[in-house]
Formats: C-alpha cells, sequence, structure tokens
C-alpha cells in the first residue's frame, strides 16, 4: 500500500497536498496496491483527498500533534504505516516534508528518496524513481532495494488530477510522546499569493533595478499575474529585499511554470535554483546577458520601459 | 557546550557536470571541490561564534575518504577545534548519518549542526537521519540559532514564514542562511590548522538501500525566441498559446 502524508495549514489542505495525493494514486496503480492518505491535526474536509485518488483516509487528530515536530510525526506516520501495512510512504518536499524525509527513512528502515520528480517506474522488478542533482543540471536515478520506501515530491512535478470522489475517513487514535519542541512563534508573511517554493508564476528581479525605491513595478507585474516576488541574491544580501525572496543555489529553488527575471544577469548560482522553471522570460538590456541562453523568451531592452507595458499587456489580455 | 559540525565536500559552484562509465559515475576530472557552503558559511561559523561566545568546543565530522582531507583542513583553518573523518566512501545519505550517529552514540555532543542540504544532491536529508538514528530532536532550516542553558531556539524558515521554537539539547540542527556569515580563514589559521588533530576512525557496516543507478542530462533548451520590445502584446500571446503558462 502506498501512504500520502497529506500536509494541511490552519486546517486547510494545499495545493501540493493534492499534487501529492495524485502521485501517490499513480505510484499505487504502477504498484498495484491501494492509496490511503493520513492527515494529523486539524483539517477541514479530509474526506476530500479522495478525490484525488485516496481510497481511505486516516485522520489523527490528538492534541500533542497541533505542533509540528518532526519527531512526533515521524512516530506517528511510521506507526500509521506499519497498522496499515504501508510500505510505500510518500511526503512533500515542503519544509515540512523535508524535516520529515529523512527521520521517517530510518524509523521505516526504508531507502528514501528526497525530492523526486518523476513517476516511479519498475525495472526488473526493481523500484526506481530520478530526482534532479547539480541543482538541475543533471538527473539522477536511484533504486530502492529495500521493502519500505520514503519519497519526498518535489513541488509542480504534476497536476492534481480529480480521478474520484470522496473517501471514507477514519478516526486513528495514536499514542504520541510528548513533543520535545516547543513553538514560540510562528510568524506568516500575509497576502493570498503562494510561497515561493509553490509558486507556480515568480515574477523575480535583481541589481538592474538600482535601488529597492523602485520595485513598484515588479509587484505592479506580480499583482495583475497573481504571481509571487522573488530577486537575486544580492538584492537580498543588500537589504533591498526581503531574505525569504532570495532564489538560486543559496536560497530557495523553485520549478514554477512561469519565471520573469528582469534585470538579472543569470549567473550560474542563480540559474541553479530557477532553471528548471517550465518557462522562462528575460528581461536585460544588455544582449550578452547570460540569461538568455536559459531562457524561452527575451527581451533586450530597459527594463524600466519594458515591465509596465508588459503589465498593460497582460492586464488588456485579461480584460 | 560540545559542538559537532557535520561538513561534507562538493564540486564547485560553477564545475562542469558530467558523467562517465555509462552514465553511472560522477566525473571528477578536472572538478574543482569545496566545502559544501551551507555547512561552512552557516553551521561551522555559528558553532564557532556560540563557542567564542559562551565556551567549548567545535569539532567537525565528515565521513568520506583521504580525498576530502583538503577541505577538513579547511574548516580547521576556519575555526574548528579539531576534526574526525570516518573513512568509507558513503554512496547513500543514510549510510553518513549512520556512521556519524554511531561516532555520536561513543562520542556525546550537546548540538550537532549540519547545513540545510549539500549542493550536489540537495537532499537535506543527513540531518533528520541523525535525529532519528539517536532519537533526539531535529529542527531543520534554521536562520538564527542561540543557546541558553541546555535549550536551543531556532527561528526556522517554513512555507511562506517563519517560526521560533525552542528544544531541548541535544539537537540536531540544520543551517540556512542568515545563521552567520562567512568567514575567510586568516595566514595563522591556515598555519594552526595544520597541527590540529585529524582523526579518522573506521566505518561501521553499512549496507545500503537507496542508490544512484545512472544520471541524465536535461533536455537542452531550444534557442530563446527574442521578443520585440515595443511588441509585449506579442509576449503575452505566447505565454498564453505557445507556452501554455497564463
Ligand atoms: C557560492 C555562491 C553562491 C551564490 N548563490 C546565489 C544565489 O543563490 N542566487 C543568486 O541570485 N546569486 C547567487 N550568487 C551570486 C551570483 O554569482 C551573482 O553575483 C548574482 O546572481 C548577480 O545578481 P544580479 O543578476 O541581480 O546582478 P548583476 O550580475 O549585477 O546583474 C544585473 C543585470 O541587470 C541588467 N540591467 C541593469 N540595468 C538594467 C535596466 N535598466 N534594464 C534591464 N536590465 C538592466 C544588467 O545588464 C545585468 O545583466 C552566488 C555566488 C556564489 C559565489
Ligand atoms: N559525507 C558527509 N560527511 C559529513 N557530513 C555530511 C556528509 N554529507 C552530508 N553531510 C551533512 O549533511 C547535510 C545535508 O546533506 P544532504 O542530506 O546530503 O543534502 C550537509 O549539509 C552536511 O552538513
Amino acid at each position: 500500500m502506498v501512504l500520502v502524508f497529506a500536509e494541511s495549514k490552519n486546517g486547510q489542505f494545499k495545493k501540493a497536498t493534492f499534487e501529492a495525493v495524485t502521485y501517490g494514486k499513480q505510484t499505487a496503480d504502477i504498484l498495484g496496491v491501494e492509496c490511503h492518505a493520513i492527515v494529523i491535526g486539524s483539517a477541514d474536509n479530509p474526506a476530500h483527498l479522495g478525490q484525488y485518488g485516496a481510497s481511505k483516509v486516516h485522520h489523527i487528530n490528538n492534541n500533542a500533534l497541533d505542533h509540528f515536530s518532526s519527531q512526533s510525526y515521524t512516530a506517528a506516520i511510521a506507526k500509521a504505516a506499519e497498522i496499515i501495512g504501508a510500505s510505500t510512504v510518500i511526503v512533500n518536499h515542503s519544509s515540512t516534508g523535508k524535516s520529515l524525509v529523512g527521520r521517517l527513512a530510518v524509523k521505516m528502515n526504508a531507502g528514501s528518496v528526497a525530492g523526486a520528480n518523476h513517476l516511479p517506474e519498475i525495472k526488473d522488478g526493481v523500484f526506481t524513481v530520478k530526482k534532479n542533482v547539480f541543482s538541475g543540471k543533471a538527473i539522477a536515478e536511484y533504486k530502492i532495494s529495500s521493502k519500505n520506501r520514503v519519497l519526498s515530491l518535489m513541488g509542480n512535478t504534476l497536476k492534481p488530477e480529480v480521478t474520484g470522489s470522496d473517501a471514507p475517513v477514519e478516526i486513528v487514535d495514536l499514542p504520541v510522546g510528548e513533543s520535545k519542541l516547543q513553538v514560540i512563534s510562528t510568524d506568516l508573511q500575509q497576502g493570498t499569493v503562494a510561497p515561493l517554493p509553490e509558486a507556480e508564476l515568480v515574477v523575480s528581479a535583481g541589481r538592474g533595478m538600482k535601488g529597492p525605491e523602485n520595485w513598484g513595478i515588479i509587484e505592479d507585474l506580480a499583482n495583475v499575474l497573481g504571481a509571487t516576488t522573488a530577486c537575486s541574491r544580492p538584492v537580498a544580501d543588500t537589504g533591498w529585499r526581503p531574505h525569504h525572496e532570495h532564489v538560486g543555489q543559496t536560497g530557495v529553488a523553485i520549478r514554477p511554470n512561469l519565471y520573469i527575471a528582469a534585470g538579472i544577469s543569470g549567473a550560474i548560482q542563480h540559474l541553479a535554483g530557477v532553471n528548471s522553471s517550465k518557462c522562462i522570460v528575460v528581461i536585460n538590456k544588455d544582449s550578452e546577458a547570460p540569461f538568455f541562453k536559459a531562457a524561452t523568451y527575451g527581451v533586450c531592452a530597459d527594463l524600466f520601459d519594458v515591465v509596465p507595458k508588459l503589465t498593460e499587456a497582460i492586464k488588456k489580455a485579461k480584460a | 557546550m560540545k559542538y559537532l559540525v557535520c561538513i561534507s565536500r562538493t564540486p564547485e559552484t560553477t564545475a562542469k557536470i558530467a558523467f562517465t562509465d555509462g552514465n553511472t559515475q560522477f566525473d571528477k576530472n578536472g572538478v574543482q571541490y569545496i566545502l559544501n557552503p551551507y555547512d561552512e558559511w552557516y553551521a561551522l561559523v555559528r558553532a564557532l561564534e556560540l563557542k567564542e561566545a559562551g565556551g567549548g568546543t567545535v569539532t567537525v565530522i565528515n565521513v568520506g575518504t583521504a580525498e576530502n582531507d583538503a577541505v577538513i583542513r579547511k574548516a580547521l583553518a576556519i575555526g574548528a577545534d579539531d576534526a574526525v573523518r570516518i573513512d568509507t566512501d558513503p554512496k547513500s545519505a543514510m549510510n553518513v548519518a549512520k556512521q556519524i550517529s554511531e561516532y555520536v552514540k561513543s562520542n556525546p555532543h550537546d548540538i550537532i549542526l549540519c547545513g540545510k542540504e549539500t549542493i550536489d544532491y540537495n537532499s537535506g536529508e543527513v540531518g533528520g537521519m541523525i535525529a532519528e538514528f539517536l532519537d533526539i530532536p531535529f529542527v531543520s532550516y534554521g536562520e538564527h540559532l542561540d543557546i541558553e542553558g541546555s535549550s536551543a531556539t531556532v527561528k526556522r524558515d517554513i512555507e511562506g514564514g517563519s517560526q521560533t521554537v525552542k528544544v531541548n539539547l541535544p539537537a540536531v540542527i540544520s543551517a540556512a542562511k542568515g545563521m552567520a556569515e562567512q568567514r575567510i580563514p586568516n595566514m595563522r589559521g591556515i598555519m594552526m590548522a595544520k597541527r590540529k588533530p585529524l582523526n579518522i576512525v573506521p566505518a561501521v557496516p553499512f549496507e545500503d538501500a537507496a542508490t544512484v543507478i545512472g544520471y541524465t542530462l536535461p533536455e537542452g533548451k531550444s534557442a530563446v525566441k527574442m521578443i520585440d520590445p515595443e511588441n509585449m502584446d506579442e509576449l503575452v500571446r505566447l505565454l498564453q498559446e505557445e507556452a501554455k503558462v497564463l
């Protein structure tokens, strides 16, 4: 059986969760088994996960699990997997999932692949799955030879697909130890746009912006698109933009459907974090900027002129 | 306070990525290696800062072969007191974690720091695995780390924001940008590093469950299509109809 850990935030499932259940269902089909989901903590309408392919949802709602702790969540998921006989566990490659994947692998005595971005295959009876390595400059294929397997799924690997109907939900009561971790505060950015790792549309800008006071045109463009904003490293380092916007090798690695880069030269360390994007638009006044080589579409012009024009063109197309 | 910093060696960021032996082995030919930036800039430097403020020792540990001694010496030059290398060529994150946790079982440390991920395999699994082998807390993606008595306060990155948590020690913490600032080793550090102990210890037997069987290079992107700056309507049309991303 395949068991998908269905992450929720403030009781809501995220798009990435539906992706994980869809991936879990397709993996289960490949293995010829069923796909179940596990929900931890409060969640609105867990039965809904059935629509994405879970034939049953296990819901653990225990006060001790109100706050995420990799230790207690690992214990809960591993225990549930054991009880229902799931040998393949899938989590999102999100901050939550990333702190679970290694722990779970040890707990379940499983081979693991963190950041899988293809569906697994069975080759000569062996389970294999691929992920990006060397910051997207190559793809590695892993084989997992153990009975148990743990995968974390890279965001935007596939589209969530509604294939079924609501699933039965079973409330599970699992004894979990006291968490050794105490949450002091949580600080979430306001706003409705998706956080960078999950964003499908990203508008990013670099040193070509000259200064933080000029970011209005970038925000306008992001707003008409409903996109998340990002920036190059020097921009975050000099405090023009907040650190969490920094993408690249030492920042966040993203793979949105559309990445628009204005006034970014396209240094290899920047590309490392963005070159898995499906479509890249580069706006740069230097025709020799290395970023053009990685771009799908390029506009060689002054960004202060082009970005507002692009915003207008999108407004017009959307009207 | 005893700090243990897990350090790894990775190809330099601009290294050409190629493979040999029927695309099953990474081609090391001509590749320059560095200390993994997260381990060096953030985990190691923060451990040194905390030691300088509150006392203790900072040991760096690597699981690898003698090929790694140069980057281990660099960590000593930056300021680590001593180093341990567990002598094996690990083929999986779990093997690395198994070796380090076995070492910690007989050489207890209060804080085990690692980088958020290595820049070659981008897994970020080792820290959590060490924590599970030792059955202690793991806090990932720390941007700030402070120690008070027998607990650590960590500000960690979460989707769409940050969270501050407190954990009892011992614990494993992975370091991300913000935890410290890069330090460049000076001449004195480099000279002293030569005399600091680098202890080589044998590995415990381990059987890998997940290993790489082959590599492929991503499909080449087709050449960029340049758009007339005066015709942004055309760009929007292409984004909608050709790329289908809007
Ligand atoms: C180990 C290491 C890790 C790194 N990690 C990262 C990382 O994670 N992310 C990252 O981004 N960088 C990273 N860097 C830094 C990287 O090498 C580059 O220095 C950085 O990406 C450059 O940022 P930039 O493109 O904004 O600035 P610049 O390189 O200064 O480029 C500015 C660009 O704007 C263009 N421009 C200027 N004015 C205009 C205008 N009016 N209209 C249009 N275009 C204009 C210029 O032609 C130029 O191409 C790393 C470096 C190292 C050594
Ligand atoms: N061979 C190794 N020896 C010691 N520490 C390592 C090794 N490989 C990885 N690590 C540590 O584990 C972190 C995460 O690595 P990874 O899970 O491989 O992405 C790194 O940033 C290092 O701190």
